[in-house]
């Protein structure tokens, strides 16, 4: 059986133009938007390794999208996934892998 | 020179309730308890009369004067009746607003609260009917209670899945497998992609089933399915047994098989033992699913009983992770804004008063943690785009036979739901409308994915439009 790597991992690969529309929503709920990979084997439940800092003051889905890619060419066997850090609430609006 | 008060005289005898009890021009203080009763009183007694009598009996007074009451400062401890409000489209019915102070009220204690407020004043001979519609708690109070286990934030953390609806499934039939038939049924679950599945509230320890084996049975379900699926998962090990002593040892069970989340019912077990099954789950990082047989008992009758949003309100104060809240569109009662008005109680830290949505008082709960609503009850794939709009992200989707009676079996009936509520949610956050285009975007899902495209399928047209017994007031 596939492993599962959480929301969206029961749909086809989201295309850009859907990451797109996900990060969009992420920056207009006032989410901070992150990308972070990880080895498949060691993913679950897991802290995933941080590229770079999260995105802070990124309102533009195509600078996230080419964060994503870059973390991807740079881990090729990697997951790559982006979070939206919310802070008022203290926990995550929403994460999912882009890149399996 | 020292002024003098004229000493207060003993006379023996019984005298007008609203004497005493009924204060119109009192301004209730932020420490004050209130509440809601909607009365219906025998003919003849005037409503300041009635509701007097509800703020002395659920209060300091009874039916005659005793000497006693010269020993206290009954100006201090009484509850007053301070207004009086027509039921819109019930014309006999009014409400009666009750202040209360805290003194009344042991700290922390949601059973003393329910004690007064729903205690020998819902049998008083002067009232037709009763109906506790509702109760500010003060926040000093609040703070007194123990609350949430572990509340959303920390369950979405423990959980690692955050930004959806968490989904889960009540295995079914819900009396009669054995163990191991059982621990199979919800490893098919778990592996097709829910969260959750849960013990029907019906199963206690019974003789096709003893508690033990069921756990260890489940235990070894949820190891195989996060093995297979790499996601963490659940089962909601129903610990409501006939004795407290019962009930923590089927908690310390499930600790040591190192289970994540356990259940209660909270209103047949009664508010004491849930209120110390939910600071063991604190104490022990446990998560608690809480069930609510006998509410509708309670609920359902607009004339008398305890509204819904009190049982509410004192179940996350009295402590629980997860509390069944009606689905609106499935099997069960469930008004639509009174539901969206008891999920808010649930999950936020204030709610203003909103008599649209059946909200009576503006309710603080500070610091303390949310709780998961459960819409649970004759809910299909038909219904995710509905259930993602009313309920949002934070709210555990729960479908039992719309997981079990796909005709290819659980899993494929966990994919079918699993998908419909990503697809719904995908398309949400991009910003389509799920009222409008749900059906269209089910059905760009199922093209993907054959498990969805059969329960569609299946349940596709299956639509429970009853009428609603209890209803929001309204002219």
């Amino acid at each position: 059986m596939e492993m599962k790597t959480g929301t969206y991992s029961y749909l086809p690969p989201l295309t850009p133009a859907q990451i797109r529309g996900q990060v969009r929503h992420i920056v207009a709920a006032g989410w901070i938007p992150a990308v972070e990979h990880c080895a498949p084997a060691d993913a679950p439940g897991a802290y995933w390794s941080m590229w770079k800092l999260p995105l802070f003051g990124v309102q533009e889905p195509d600078v996230v999208l080419a964060e994503l890619d870059a973390c991807r060419a740079a881990n090729p066997a990697h997951l790559v996934r982006v979070l939206g850090y919310d802070p008022k609430r203290q926990t995550l609006g929403l994460a999912f892998v882009t890149h399996r | 020179m020292t002024a003098t008060l004229p000493a207060k005289m003993y006379q023996a005898g019984v005298h007008p309730y609203a004497a005493t009890y009924w204060d119109p021009g009192y301004r209730p203080a932020d420490t004050d308890l209130l509440a809601c009763f909607k009365v219906v009183a025998q003919e003849g007694v005037p409503r300041e009369e009635a509701a007097a009598a509800i703020a002395a009996e659920s209060s300091t007074g009874t039916w005659t004067t005793v000497w006693t009451d010269l020993l206290t400062d009954l100006d201090h401890y009484k509850g007053r009746a301070y207004r009086i409000e027509d039921v819109p489209g019930d014309t006999p019915a009014f409400y009666a607003f009750v202040a209360y102070p805290l003194d009344l009220f042991e700290e922390g204690s949601v059973v003393n609260v329910l004690t007064s407020l729903a205690g020998n004043v819902f049998g008083f001979k002067a009232i037709r009917s009763l109906r506790l519609e509702d109760v500010r708690f003060p926040l000093a109070f609040v703070l007194t209670c123990g609350g949430p286990p572990n509340g959303i934030r920390v369950e979405r953390d423990k959980l690692d899945k955050y930004g959806r609806p968490l989904l889960g499934c009540t295995i079914k039939p819900k009396l009669g497998l054995s163990a191991r038939n059982y621990g199979r049924a919800v490893y098919e679950c778990l592996r097709g992609g829910l969260d959750f599945t849960k013990d029907d509230e019906n199963i206690n320890s019974q003789p096709f089933m003893r508690w033990r084996d069921r756990y260890e049975a489940v235990a070894k379900a949820i190891r195989q399915a996060e093995a297979e699926t790499g996601e963490r998962k659940g089962h909601y090990l129903n610990v409501t047994a006939g004795t407290v002593e019962d009930m923590f040892e089927r908690a310390e069970f499930a600790r040591e098989l190192d289970m994540p989340i356990i259940m209660h019912d909270y209103l047949t077990a009664g508010f004491t033992a849930h209120a110390s099954l939910a600071n063991w789950a604190r104490r022990n990082g446990m998560l608690l699913h809480v069930h609510r047989a006998l509410h509708a008992v309670l609920d359902r009758n607009p004339r008398h009983g305890i509204h819904f949003r009190v049982l509410t309100k004192a179940l996350r104060l009295a402590g629980g992770d997860h509390l069944h809240s009606g689905t609106v569109v499935g099997k069960l009662e469930g008004d639509r804004q009174a539901t969206l008005g008891w999920i808010d109680l649930m999950r936020e830290s204030f709610v203003a008063e909103d008599r649209s949505r059946g909200i009576f008082f503006d309710q603080h709960f500070g610091h303390m943690p949310g709780v998961f609503p459960v819409a649970s009850g004759g809910i299909h794939v038909g219904h995710v785009p509905a259930l993602v709009d009313i309920f949002g992200d934070d709210s555990v989707l729960q479908f039992g036979g719309g997981t079990l009676g796909h005709p290819w079996g659980n899993a494929a009936g966990a994919t079918a739901n699993r998908v419909a509520v990503e697809a719904c949610v995908l398309a949400r956050n991009a910003g389509q409308n799920l009222d409008r285009d749900g059906a269209e975007i089910l059905r760009a899902a199922a093209g993907h994915s054959p498990e969805l495209e059969a329960a569609l399928q299946t349940w596709g047209d299956v639509r429970f439009e009853f009428d609603v017994v209890d209803k929001i007031d309204q002219a």
